[in-house]
């Protein structure tokens, strides 16, 4: 019998979803072996019933939920505790979900900030009062899932490979809970690495590394930290390549920046990185700005108003 | 008794919106509203961050159109810096936005908009979807999986990413393209190109005859629109001049850099989402589906609109004939469905010709930038429409001040509109059942938010 499959999407871009679209003809075989039974960019199951007369959001039992994004307003977390009474396993997917992803960005800020700018930007009309009715209130700040309800299964990645949306899926229709291995970036990174201390300041991504000619492989070109370049993948989770291994950002010959979130998931990528290049003999103050080592994992209260540009 | 129906969450779109009807004593609608509930604050958070890491951060504002996101915003980055971008690596940017254009066209027509018509408007929940799609015509849904996966493919190998891209860099493309992956990728594309006309043969000869009727009627409201062309008037999806066209066919044409000067976004109590209007038109914004103000269309619909022509032969002969029919400019909402099609076409067709320039191949594909103090607006046609990033930047080339206007939100107007005609059109004497409410929805799907 087919596996029950809710899924949800949050404080979300989509790009979760695409992931799964991006199984191809996998996709296919996949949907033999689950029914959903929501998922709203796929299906119309309402909320509030088909007729939209319900009072209280209502989603189906399932075996699986799973839910990409963060938890921002009282909408998604009101969704996120009903996918957590009815489904049996709950799956974050995707860094936004796990860490909070780029939209915790928004942590460095208070709400009025925010709103602030948003509703008085260059071409926007004068308005006495933010918009309110009918609209789900913002939280004080962007929240992991885990923060707010109890998850079973990580899944991180901006996006997660589609590999291991499939190999997740397949793990878990044969009864195992499937967990990405505690290795970093660097791990799977097959950039020539020669050693410490050459470099002592850091440049911005602001032209090309050295490789050779155009085809040159990729492990052939020497570690883009060591070219002087901030890269995060010591700091990061590998994974990004799927069954492909090698890092995404690397194969197209530009640095990491931290997409998978730290490699133990309570990891903090700022603290970590600033460590690893101190250690390196690299002058942290070369980089223009440490949020930005947040960018991905932000939320679990590692950023915070005031967190704005070195204040780490 | 008067009573609110709330269709929540609206389906089959990418984002979170729902729809509040309001039904008087008598049953019928008194007020309708369309609720757009999210809100990041990409405009505030990427204040401070170095130019240049920008456009692998505002990508994720949609992880559907990422590529549209990127390149707009590496042009607003190019133009704060004042750097020029090789001739191979704006062809590659280009490659990669076209590509991502046509795959984004064939996951729309074929996962979210096809159930409706495929499965029908009235079917059951369970089966209009892809799912049902797939098991009603498993022939199609299986080569419209193949085709998509294919282009997803050639992005993926050719800039390392394809969802959330960091292909485009400060100064141009992360690397050149090789000679063999050009002669690997030319008959992948071409094979998507004849994917395009068949969809757009199969739409015409089976899809669009049949719902005829509904086409005539559902979310029928009459508005200008706004696209980019390039010198020569033709549809251009990457970068030119933008049109701002009023509901009797006049327009005016300007270099996006003025755009403050064209278009204003107004503010309502029920919506985060703005609703950018024609500042132009010194009308004022108004919602009203009898006398609208300042609202004006964008998406494909409104690109074939406001163009001449298109610049590839295929693509133009459905011009022709899309205009014999229709007109210009042709206001019938579900017609988006149609001018989806013909932009694939072109999508692939420009590929092609880009895939054939020889200078593709150039190694020189990234200028060295210096970061500095500056002004830019990028701009490019996602597949949702115009979109703008307008970034200012510091001496040190930190962001200082961001304005975005978003494809989807010079929509958003327009659908609330729609979704009143057709919610009054649709609900009479307190008759509701889902396939009324599902064909509402249609609605807004039309325009793919």
């Amino acid at each position: 019998m087919a596996v029950k499959v809710a899924e949800e999407w949050l404080n979300a871009c989509s790009g979760c979803e695409i992931s799964i679209v991006d199984l191809g003809e996998r996709l296919l075989a996949v949907l033999d072996l689950v029914e959903f039974v929501h998922i709203p960019v796929l299906l119309d199951h309402k909320y509030y019933g088909q007729l939209g007369e319900g009072k209280h959001i209502n989603i189906p039992e399932a075996t699986v939920g799973i839910i990409s994004g963060s938890i921002r307003n009282h909408e998604h977390l009101e969704v996120a505790e009903e996918m957590r009474r009815k489904c049996q396993i709950i799956i974050a997917l995707g860094t936004c979900a796990t860490h909070g992803g780029i939209p915790a960005l928004a942590n460095s800020y208070r709400n009025q900030e925010i709103l602030d700018r948003y509703y008085h930007t260059e071409t926007t009309d004068k308005v006495d009062e933010y918009p309110s009715e009918g609209i789900p209130h913002l939280l004080d700040s962007v929240y992991a899932l885990d923060e707010k309800i109890k998850v079973d299964i990580y899944l991180p990645g901006c996006a997660p490979h589609p590999d291991q949306v499939f190999a997740a899926l397949a793990g878990l229709l044969a009864g195992e809970l499937p967990k990405l291995p505690d290795r970093s970036v660097c791990d799977q990174c097959p950039t020539i690495r020669e050693g410490k201390g050459q470099v002592k300041q850091l440049r911005r991504f602001l032209e090309a590394p050295q490789y050779g000619a155009p085809d040159e492989p990729i492990d052939k070109m020497r570690c883009l930290l060591e070219q002087g370049f901030l890269c995060m993948g010591s700091v990061t989770k590998a994974g990004c390549g799927g069954d492909k291994i090698v890092p995404r950002c690397i194969a197209a010959r530009v640095p990491c920046r931290g997409c998978y979130g730290p490699v133990q998931h309570d990891g903090n990528q700022l603290l970590q990185m600033l460590n690893a290049l101190a250690s390196n003999g690299i002058d942290i103050h070369s980089l223009p700005d440490y949020v930005s080592l947040l960018r991905f994992s932000g939320a679990h209260k590692l950023l915070r108003p005031g967190h704005k540009q070195k204040e780490a | 008794m008067s009573r609110v129906i709330n269709i929540a969450p609206i389906t089959r779109i990418e984002g979170h919106a729902s729809i509040a009807i309001k039904l008087d004593e008598k049953g019928n609608v008194a007020d309708s509203k369309v609720h757009y509930q999210s809100l990041r604050g990409f405009e505030k958070f990427i204040e401070g961050k170095p130019a240049e890491e920008v456009p692998r951060i505002v990508n994720r504002i949609c992880g559907i159109c990422p590529w549209h996101h990127h390149m707009a915003s590496n042009k607003a980055v190019d133009l704060c810096f004042g750097v020029t971008v090789p001739p191979a690596g704006r062809k590659l940017r280009e490659l990669m936005q076209i590509i991502s254009h046509g795959e984004d066209k064939i996951l729309h027509f074929f996962f979210l908009a096809a159930p409706d018509f495929v499965m029908g408007p009235d079917a059951d929940y369970g089966v209009r979807n892809v799912i049902g799609v797939a098991k009603a015509a498993p022939e199609l849904a299986t080569k419209a999986v193949q085709m998509r996966y294919k282009a997803k493919m050639i992005l993926e190998k050719c800039s390392g990413k394809a969802i959330h891209p960091h292909a485009a860099v400060a100064g141009g493309f992360c690397k050149p393209l090789l000679e063999a992956e050009r002669q690997e990728f030319l008959p992948q594309i071409r094979e998507l190109l004849d994917f395009s006309l068949f969809t757009l043969g199969f739409a015409k000869a089976e899809v669009f005859p049949k719902y005829l009727d509904a086409v005539k009627v559902l979310g029928v409201i009459n508005t200008g629109f706004i696209g980019t062309v390039d010198e020569q008037g033709a549809l251009n999806v990457f970068g030119g001049n933008l049109r701002i066209m009023k509901p009797d066919g006049t327009f005016v044409e300007f270099d996006v850099q003025n755009y403050t000067d064209y278009i204003g976004e107004a503010v309502t109590p029920f919506s985060y989402g703005k609703y950018p209007y024609a500042k132009c038109w010194n009308e004022g914004f108004s919602l009203d589906i009898d006398n609208p103000k300042g609202i004006y269309r964008a998406n494909c619909l409104a690109r074939i609109n406001v163009a001449d022509k298109m610049a590839t032969p295929h693509a133009q002969a459905e011009l022709e004939e899309f205009r014999a029919a229709f007109g210009r400019p042709a206001q019938l909402t579900l017609l988006y469905h149609w001018a989806r099609l013909i932009e694939d076409v072109y999508a692939y067709e420009r590929a092609i010709e880009l895939l054939e320039d020889p200078e593709i191949t150039d190694t020189n594909v990234r200028a060295k930038v210096e970061p500095k103090a500056g002004r830019g607006v990028g701009c490019v046609e996602a597949p949702r429409g115009t979109l703008i990033h307008d970034y200012s930047t510091d001496d040190k080339g930190l962001i200082t001040r961001a304005n975005l206007i978003v494809g989807t939100t010079h929509n958003l107007g327009p659908i609330h509109m729609s979704v009143h005609q057709a919610a009054r059109a649709l609900i009479k004497d307190g008759e509701v059942n889902e396939g009324i409410l599902n064909k509402i929805e249609m609605a807004v799907r039309a325009y793919d938010p």
